[in-house]
């Protein structure tokens, strides 16, 4: 008998599918990262098995794990305002760089300025440098339909450029032993902490925008109006809508999380400005924000998981495991996420009459 | 240094740096030509990089590794095919993966390999007669053979898409699938085989870096060079002999932050480094406010193609 296996587009996206994609995405990545290691020459097992203690196994790597998902979280948010619309901003490591430097500005500068003014400055600061960073691009697109995708990612180059020329160049520390490095914040620049652990203020800043970020795109008029003009202009221009000031508005707030995230970094835990702050935040954040679907608790949690992935990454270097492993197991997880939706839109039919 | 002297060497290096960016252009021209976008660029040419080095140290042998980079670049060029023409998955996010991945990817695979040389890199091979005009000699003729390929590869795709039946089937399945559907042309075959050709060629060009310009390898030693083809194949309108000129375009700003730096040049080369990128940025804009946000893109370009939906 032969059989034909058809796809059938259903009417309503499957919820059930909804969860298991995801998931199972992450399972499959893993199996496509046990090939690769298994051809050169390691044990699958043991080396997840010492990245899960590592990231997850004791009190230091969880600390350090809620530590690498803050800036995840952030950066997240920051991407799903703008992938909402559609507008792919993929310049969330340079809006993060951003902040991070226009930030440190502030007790650069000033350091004798009290707490109550410090960190509310340097989050004003940090915010409005990724802000503007992302606007940038999105006067290019609104205006003259400039590509976003190549000029944000042009811009994380600059970006980083920038905080190197910084810090190897006018804002290097003369009693820093000529290492790229500013001089050391004053106390009062530093978020405040956890406890004695590392975890600090960042991840609540990312638990009330998450939470504002639900408001904001699930309730309210400009949320609604952002969901219509991503689904398709036409329609939006037609019902009156002004694509190009909500184009600026959604990049400064997507820019402006962002840079939230490089001010929250150089605040909360590295006390000064220095090359190479960021791991690939601002892209493994495009994959947080993809796997969650945008939806900002979701993002919140994905975030804890990929920053478990990163401190994992990171212990399994004493095994002579490069660390890159982490961006690849990402990098994967994106494939099946990708691949997956499939299964979410259209139903696998498997035809048992006589195929055509 | 003489400022003849000085010029020959900007422009010698301009085809050289602009070479990579050239291959990794033409396969990125081919495959939006069938109406796929492929963000996948600097993630397959990091693949091709560090596989194409990676089988030239084992083997001895460059051209093995050239061989095996476009191979590799094209398992990178299969996926994505797999996902954007068989599970039409979004185009954008598809390629945003295979940059992630391949870089991870190709993270993890050379890690050992830094710092290695490569025993018999892509040596610059002068052309008799034609290296010896004044002047032009120097510039476009004393290079390495895959500069040559480039040039051949030029030709052979303009002359495809201008002259041949199956240039014109690869730009209706571009323009309207539907329509290149109902006259028996086979859509999703074609954009298989065009967008893995794409990818065997961002490979290629990945490859160049790692065997002939550096030769090395380095951990996304890419640095955006991908990208930038992406742009460049919007600035050349999805013309190859455009393409051919804004890479070297794009290879002679590269070359010129290099030569101003080693010319005792004061502006740091922080700012140098910048240059590709905002230039880049600049010319986009220049060419979509010249056109007025029009473009001659190809009709489908990145629109999944949907039988049912014809």
């Amino acid at each position: 008998m032969a059989m034909a296996v058809k796809f059938e587009k259903r009417l309503n996206p499957s919820v059930a599918m909804n969860v298991a994609v995801p998931v199972l995405s992450v399972l499959a990545a893993f199996v496509v990262g046990a090939v690769f290691l298994s051809l050169t020459g390691r044990d699958a097992i043991e080396v997840y098995e010492a990245m899960f203690k590592g990231a997850l196994g004791s009190q230091y790597g969880l600390s350090e794990t809620i530590v690498k998902a803050i800036p995840l979280m952030l950066c997240a948010l920051g991407i799903s305002a703008a992938f909402r619309m559609q507008l792919w901003n993929i310049g969330a490591e340079g809006q993060f760089y951003m902040g991070a430097f226009a930030a440190s500005w502030l007790p650069l500068t000033f350091p004798e300025l009290p707490m109550l003014l410090m960190l509310p400055g340097m989050l004003v600061l940090g915010a409005a440098a990724g802000g503007l960073w992302g606007l940038a691009p999105a006067v290019l697109r609104a205006r003259w339909k400039v590509n976003e995708i190549i000029t944000t990612l042009m811009f994380n180059y600059v970006a980083i450029l920038w905080v190197d020329y910084l810090v190897y160049g006018p804002w290097k520390d003369p009693k820093g032993f000529n290492f790229p490095l500013s001089a050391k914040f004053p106390p009062a620049a530093s978020l405040p902490t956890v406890g004695d652990s590392r975890i600090h203020f960042g991840l609540l800043m990312a638990i009330l925008l998450a939470i504002l970020f639900w408001i904001v795109f699930e309730k309210s008029r400009w949320g609604y109006e952002i969901k219509v003009i991503g689904s398709s202009e036409p329609a939006a221009r037609y019902a009156g809508m002004d694509i190009r000031r909500n184009i600026y508005w959604v990049m400064i707030l997507s820019g402006a999380v962002c840079g939230l995230a490089g001010m929250a970094e150089v605040s909360g835990i590295v006390g000064r400005l220095q090359p190479g702050l960021s791991p690939g935040y601002g892209y493994t954040a495009i994959i947080v924000a993809w796997l969650s679907k945008l939806h900002p608790a979701a993002i919140l949690v994905v975030a804890v998981l990929f920053g478990a992935l990163q401190v994992g990454g990171f212990f399994v270097q004493t095994m002579g495991v490069p660390a890159s492993v982490a961006s690849m197991l990402q990098g994967a997880v994106l494939f099946f996420v990708v691949g997956g939706e499939f299964l979410t839109k259209y139903r696998v039919v498997i035809d048992r009459k006589e195929a055509a | 240094m003489g400022e003849q002297a000085f010029f020959i060497a900007i422009l010698s290096s301009a085809v050289i740096a602009g070479t990579p960016i050239l291959y990794a252009a033409l396969g990125e021209l081919i495959t939006e030509k069938a109406g796929v976008l492929n963000l996948g660029v600097e993630g397959m040419m990091l693949i091709g990089a560090v596989s194409g080095f990676m089988a030239a140290i084992v083997t001895g042998n460059s051209w093995i590794g050239f061989v095996m980079a476009m191979l590799a670049g094209g398992v990178m060029g299969l996926i994505h095919a797999v996902l954007t023409v068989s599970l039409r998955a979004n185009q954008v996010v598809s390629g945003l993966a295979l940059t992630l991945f391949g870089s991870g990817l190709s993270g993890y695979l050379g890690k050992s390999y830094i710092g290695i040389p490569v025993a018999e890199p892509f040596r610059s091979l002068p052309l008799p007669v034609l290296g010896d005009i004044p002047f032009l000699g120097p510039v476009l003729f004393r290079h390495d053979v895959l500069v040559y390929v480039s040039w051949g590869l030029v030709l052979v795709l303009w002359f495809f898409l201008k002259r041949t039946r199956a240039g014109l089937f690869l730009q209706a399945i571009g323009e309207n699938p539907g329509a290149a559907d109902s006259l028996g042309i086979h859509v999703f075959a074609l954009r298989y085989l065009y967008v893995i050709v794409g990818g065997m060629l961002c490979g290629a060009g990945g490859a160049y870096l790692s065997l002939a310009s550096a030769p090395s390898w380095l951990e996304n030693m890419t640095a955006g060079r991908g990208w930038i083809a992406v742009a460049l194949v919007i600035f050349a309108l999805w013309r190859p002999g455009r393409a051919l000129v804004g890479s070297y375009l794009f290879g002679g700003i590269d070359a010129l932050g290099f030569h101003l730096q080693a010319a005792g040049v004061l502006l740091s080369h922080f700012f140098l480094q910048m240059l590709p990128y905002i230039f880049t940025i600049t010319v986009l804009t220049v060419v979509m406010a010249k056109r007025g946000g029009r473009l001659a893109a190809p009709g489908a370009l990145g629109v999944p193609y949907d039988r049912e939906e014809r």
